[in-house]
């Protein structure tokens, strides 16, 4: 690409300045969480070294300018996902807390025994448990929407599952585990004709890709700033105004009422009903700044660049013999799930480690997926928009370092 | 390649991983246990034929990396013969050498367990070497729970 500098956004980035035994460190666990460019945490510092105040309470300027902020942050994460209003956006600690937060408040007023809510087979853990537990408290059932052998949702499987008592839909956007990008805006409209709402877990999805809330007509979008270049500990849910003004709180404090006495609380007007107490203001703030730096590289630059990285990969480590890649799907991210016949995943993490190489092993919090293919757990590298074709090329003689190691 | 991979992964350890010794059910097993590491989906059972305070017979079956499976199969070799009291100790100085910087590596009841030291200098791979020894102690203490590593 002509105008993708890598080298200039690398240098944004001061973690990638590093030696990890001896070696550049090559980070290619972005699907676990993404690195933070300089401006990110030059803006957490200026906030706490400036700004540092409470939002909505104090009458005074560093106050002020701390909400002034904070609400700027919120009105970027609207505009990057394209929401109609700020108030749509709740801040959350991140997207499993959005989605626990639909599970609790949305799930205690409109879940009820005998209802059913669906999910797929790819989600990841935090897309699951919260819906079990729901299940456990109010006796609804819980429905998979099985995947096929290249990690693809089965349409028609998933559009059979409908029934009088489905009640909402958990998807994810894009999976974590296996790189594949669902077609929500479909699944979304089939769950629309039977008039049931949907959730979409977009935590692996918005560094990847342009989302737009109202053309994909969703009704919930849960979303992790650290995946995104931002800070750790703070994300959002989007929700359909109306559907946030009909949902309970979620949990009561301060900022979240508009009057307490012991007899009766006021709740506060949205989205504020959503977030008692102190929130992650620097946090917040600092998710904007991410969202700033995404829209300055250009999310179709990214993606155009990811899409490239991927390919390479593929072909690349397609040539490994008895290694085979876990997730084919047409439509995927840069993510490279995969094992490798004579080695087990962990160890194949620790020799990559020792040369600076940083993938996952395990899981990747996502049990239910291991299992439909068979495997205990794999190895996974996932892009970012810092990687390059030369870190794809270590990554790769490392893997026949491996080999030869363990052959 | 890095020496300290080439200390990890010495060929006993790739061998042992590859193909696991005692690898197989016991029927005549008197105390049969889990262990699992739910961080990486490492898991085994284990099990034990004890007889007047003596293991007679150690067997295991599961699936994990190659640190888990060569110390559960290097485990099950060396402690056939050995009373419930010398296993004890063994797990003892089994921990201290794969956790502590001046274990007695030496230490003569470890024998060829030894081969295990270099993951000390991978403390992420320490309960990957200790999951079968782990489950060992829960099986000689009669736990029912399965015994987990986090």
């Amino acid at each position: 690409m002509v105008n993708y500098d890598i080298d200039k956004i690398r240098a944004d980035f001061p973690v990638l300045q590093q030696q990890v035994h001896g070696h550049p460190l090559v980070y290619l666990d972005n699907a676990a969480t993404t690195q933070k460019p300089q401006t990110v945490i030059d803006t957490l510092v200026a906030y706490y070294s400036q700004d540092n105040a409470n939002v909505h309470r104090g009458v005074h300027a560093l106050s002020e300018r701390a909400t002034a902020n904070y609400e700027a942050a919120r009105a970027k994460v609207q505009q990057f996902i394209h929401a109609k209003d700020p108030s749509e956006i709740v801040f959350v600690r991140g997207a499993s807390e959005a989605i626990n937060l639909v599970a609790n408040s949305y799930g205690q007023a409109h879940i009820r025994a005998g209802d059913e809510i669906i999910i797929t087979h790819m989600e990841h853990h935090s897309n699951i448990v919260p819906w079990q537990l729901l299940c456990e408290r109010t006796g609804a059932n819980l429905k998979i929407a099985p995947i096929n052998d290249a990690a693809e949702v089965d349409l028609d499987a998933y559009t059979q599952l409908f029934s009088a008592n489905t009640k909402l839909v958990a998807c994810a956007h894009i999976s974590n585990a296996l790189g594949t990008i669902n077609p929500i805006k479909t699944m979304i409209q089939i769950a629309h004709d039977h008039n049931v709402p949907v959730l979409i877990d977009g935590a692996q999805a918005a560094p990847h890709t342009h989302i737009d809330v109202q053309a994909l007509d969703c009704d919930f979008y849960a979303l992790s700033a650290h995946k995104m270049y931002g800070p750790t500990g703070i994300g959002a849910l989007y929700a359909k105004a109306e559907l946030l003004d009909a949902m309970p709180p979620y949990q009561g404090g301060g900022e979240m009422i508009t009057q307490v006495t012991f007899a009766k609380t006021t709740y506060n007007k949205i989205p504020f009903k959503f977030e008692a107490g102190t929130p992650n203001i620097a946090g917040a703030i600092g998710f904007g700044a991410a969202i700033d730096y995404l829209n300055r590289i250009g999310l179709t630059n990214i993606a155009a660049h990811e899409h490239e990285l991927l390919n390479y990969a593929t072909n690349a480590v397609n040539r490994i013999p008895g290694l085979k890649i876990i997730g084919t799907a047409k439509d995927k991210i840069g993510v490279l799930s995969f094992t490798l016949e004579e080695a087990h995943p962990h160890d194949i993490g620790t020799v990559l480690d020792r040369q600076g190489i940083a993938i996952r092993a395990g899981h990747h919090c996502a049990m239910p997926v291991m299992e439909r293919f068979n495997v205990p757990a794999t190895a996974r590298a996932s892009f970012g928009l810092y990687n390059t074709f030369a870190e794809i090329d270590k990554l790769v003689a490392a893997l026949e370092d491996v080999r030869s190691l363990f052959a | 390649m890095n020496p300290e991979l080439r200390e990890l992964y010495q060929q006993v350890i790739i061998d042992h991983g590859k193909r696991p010794r005692n690898f197989c059910k016991l029927d005549a097993a008197d105390r049969v246990m889990d262990g699992y590491n739910p961080l990486c989906g490492d898991k085994l059972t284990l099990y034990l034929k004890i007889d007047a305070g003596i293991i007679k017979d150690v067997t295991f079956q599961g699936s994990g990396c190659a640190i888990s499976m060569a110390s559960a199969s290097l485990m099950s070799e060396h402690l056939k013969g050995k009373t419930v009291e010398e296993a004890e100790n063994i797990f003892n100085s089994f921990h201290a050498l794969v956790t502590e910087d001046n274990a007695k590596a030496k230490d003569q009841q470890l024998g060829k367990l030894t081969i295990l030291a270099g993951v000390k200098e991978f403390p992420v791979r320490v309960k990957c070497a200790t999951l079968a020894w782990h489950t060992l102690v829960g099986a000689l203490a009669g736990k029912q729970e399965p015994v987990s590593t986090e």
